[in-house]
């Protein structure tokens, strides 16, 4: 790999569009990575290895159906542990996405264009991996269909007042609201492609999905209505959702758990995890699709700011939880807490502060948010620092519980981490596939933006 | 070509200025049945067909959320109080703090289905076939393509269009070509 593509370039001398893209040539260059697509050798790669870990999920989720959760390392205490951690863990990367799709959208930012489609398209495809969890976790996962509310024979209905049947509502909301969000903003592309595919089969394919889209100035009257409104939804709706999450521990009388620091500190969490996401997809894509006219070193420069701020605002979260603790003076809590510090899982906590935060902080120099090697370890290790983060607050509230007689150990099996690799495998899949089907930039934005910049650079020449 | 075979007319047009002026031309000219097409929203031209009167998804979306939150809670109140009773050490059956997270994420999920088939029935769509696709050059129109379509049908072209076709040229068209049906 040339030198020239692990440092980016100054990203105030880079504008967030190249100069030279044109609204047909952005549209060319998106539309020929799905009609006219290279043999990328790199792609099929991901592919044999997302296909690999996807069948070593299906393989783990059917020996869970024949045997029972037993296969995995919970118990009494610790009942919750693995399954809980990842079903955190992903639905906070896909609040990440959401987030920065709706709140760049709604302060009008330039930088959205280039970056919400695959944020959203993450959202979807994180989102549909965690929930497999708390289905799997059930015990008898073929009567999920129990905790939906319906006039059932044994007359029984949820029980409102959980917050386990909060976040079942939270989740469904989540997941299909994020499904409309994505498609909606997709229509237009689709019509491109349905426009400029030559076989038959994909024109009809396209057709089909674009449900008619022509482009008309009232179709995008109501589309920009739409997405506006939408944009307005998606930001609360982030903070609901992930609140309801947490409610999932601070509803329980568990040291450690039982918190209203809890809604706001996993909100932060989910945004940190999401950012990093992001940034690790933009760099892969970047460079994969040699997509550099698009996204910039700005973009890259921003996310790599957004962390910067989240890892902060994770320091105050974890600071405050220490403090509280203390302040609070709870016997249990304290314990929890220098349990967390020294005791069996202190290097789990630890490991937390370093990925999540001090890690985070060398973007304080301009040229670590340019170099690519440094960007991609720092989002690798903000992810598996969040997930160690989300095992640490499960495991610790559990393993050391207020009456020594409730104290043990978790030990994963071979199944967990089966089952944790096996959703990466997963995820990894829909989004290959997904670079491979769909347009992964928001052509119909970026277009606007190339035809606001052209404009602006005339008005110039002309004043 | 027969009238009868006939949509309409359709113009090209350079870019989205170009596209703007057009359309306040036909307008104020008369014509009433004009579209127009572009591969990215241009300001001012939806307002110049269509004055923007009242944002019918806006109101969608809010009926929409309030049908969610209210639904929910009328649920849980019913499944609660009515259908299945129980009194635990004599805590109120209705407990509406409780029932308002689910109710929350209801209000998010029916604003945003609302929005999202309205969107789908006010903005004409899932009409797969349409005359504008006719055009060979229409394909454009999703890439860096403006176009303005007069239909047949508009009172100001009784006379067969040979005054559109005028008026088309003048406001500077790249080209002008007739809709088959």
């Amino acid at each position: 790999m040339p030198a020239g593509t692990l440092l980016l370039p100054l990203p105030r001398l880079t504008p967030m569009l190249a100069a030279h893209a044109t609204p047909a040539g952005i549209t060319d260059a998106v539309c020929d990575i799905v009609l006219q697509p290279a043999a990328r050798r790199w792609w099929w790669m991901a592919l044999g290895v997302a296909l690999a870990l996807t069948g070593l999920l299906a393989a783990s989720i059917f020996w869970l159906l024949y045997r029972g959760v037993g296969i995995w390392g919970l118990n009494i205490p610790v009942a919750w542990s693995f399954a809980i951690a990842n079903y955190v863990w992903w639905i906070a990367i896909g609040m990440g996405g959401t987030f920065i799709s709706g709140a760049l959208y709604l302060t009008g930012s330039d930088w959205r264009a280039a970056i919400n489609r695959y944020a959203e398209a993450m959202t979807l495809f994180a989102v549909c991996v965690s929930g497999l969890f708390p289905i799997l976790h059930l015990g008898r996962p073929w009567f999920f269909y129990w905790l939906f509310p319906y006039p059932d024979t044994m007359n029984v209905w949820p029980q409102w007042r959980s917050s386990l049947f909060w976040d079942f509502t939270a989740i469904l909301a989540y997941l299909l609201f994020s499904a409309m969000y994505w498609y909606c903003g997709l229509i237009p592309d689709l019509a491109t492609l349905r426009d400029r595919a030559r076989s038959r089969r994909r024109q009809v394919f396209y057709g089909l999905l674009a449900l008619g889209w022509r482009g008309e100035a009232r179709q995008w009257r109501q589309l920009q209505r739409l997405m506006l409104l939408l944009a307005a939804l998606a930001v609360p709706l982030v903070f609901s959702v992930h609140s309801m999450v947490a409610l999932d521990f601070s509803e329980a009388i568990l040291p450690g758990w039982h918190s209203t620091l809890f809604p706001p500190f996993f909100v932060a969490g989910a945004l940190h995890s999401g950012f990093a996401m992001v940034l690790l997809l933009s760099l892969c894509l970047r460079a994969g699709f040699g997509l550099h006219d698009m996204i910039t070193a700005r973009h890259v420069d921003n996310m790599a700011r957004l962390l910067l701020a989240t890892s902060l605002v994770m320091a105050y979260c974890y600071a405050a939880e220490i403090f509280t603790a203390f302040y609070g003076g709870d016997a249990g809590e304290i314990a929890t807490t220098q349990a967390r510090f020294t005791g069996a899982y202190a290097w789990v906590y630890w490991s937390t502060w370093v990925c999540n935060i001090a890690a985070v902080q060398v973007l304080w120099w301009p040229r670590m948010r340019r170099s690519v090697p440094v960007l991609l370890a720092v989002a690798v290790l903000i992810l598996v620092g969040m997930w160690l983060e989300r095992f640490m607050l499960i495991v610790t509230g559990l393993y050391q519980g207020v009456v020594p007689s409730s104290w043990g150990m978790f030990y994963p099996t071979f199944w967990d981490l089966a089952t944790l690799a096996g959703s990466v495998g997963l995820f990894m899949l829909l989004f290959l596939l997904f670079v491979r089907w769909l347009p992964m930039l928001s052509m119909h934005e970026l277009r606007r933006l190339a035809a606001k910049r052209a404009r602006h650079a005339a008005g110039e020449e002309a004043g | 070509m027969t009238d009868a075979a006939v949509y309409g007319w359709m113009a090209e047009f350079q870019d989205a200025s170009a596209l703007r002026d057009a359309v306040r031309q036909l307008r104020a000219a008369g014509y009433s049945h004009v579209e127009a097409y572009s591969p990215f929203p241009v300001d001012g031209v939806a307002d110049t067909l269509q004055p923007p009167t009242f944002n019918p998804v806006a109101w969608l979306v809010l009926l929409g959320a309030l049908m969610g939150f209210f639904g929910a809670l009328l649920l849980q109140w019913y499944a609660s109080v009515l259908a299945y009773p129980l009194n635990i050490a004599g805590r109120p059956l209705a407990s509406w703090p409780a029932f308002l997270p689910a109710a929350l994420e209801m209000t998010f999920l029916f604003a945003a289905i609302f929005g999202a088939v309205g969107m789908l029935v006010l903005a004409r769509m899932l009409q797969l076939y349409h005359a504008a696709f006719n055009v060979e050059r229409f394909a454009a129109a999703s890439r860096d393509g403006f176009f303005v379509l007069v239909r047949r049908d508009d009172p100001q072209c009784a006379n067969g269009g040979q005054s559109v076709h005028a008026l088309l040229v003048q406001a500077s068209a790249l080209a002008v070509s007739e809709v088959a049906a």
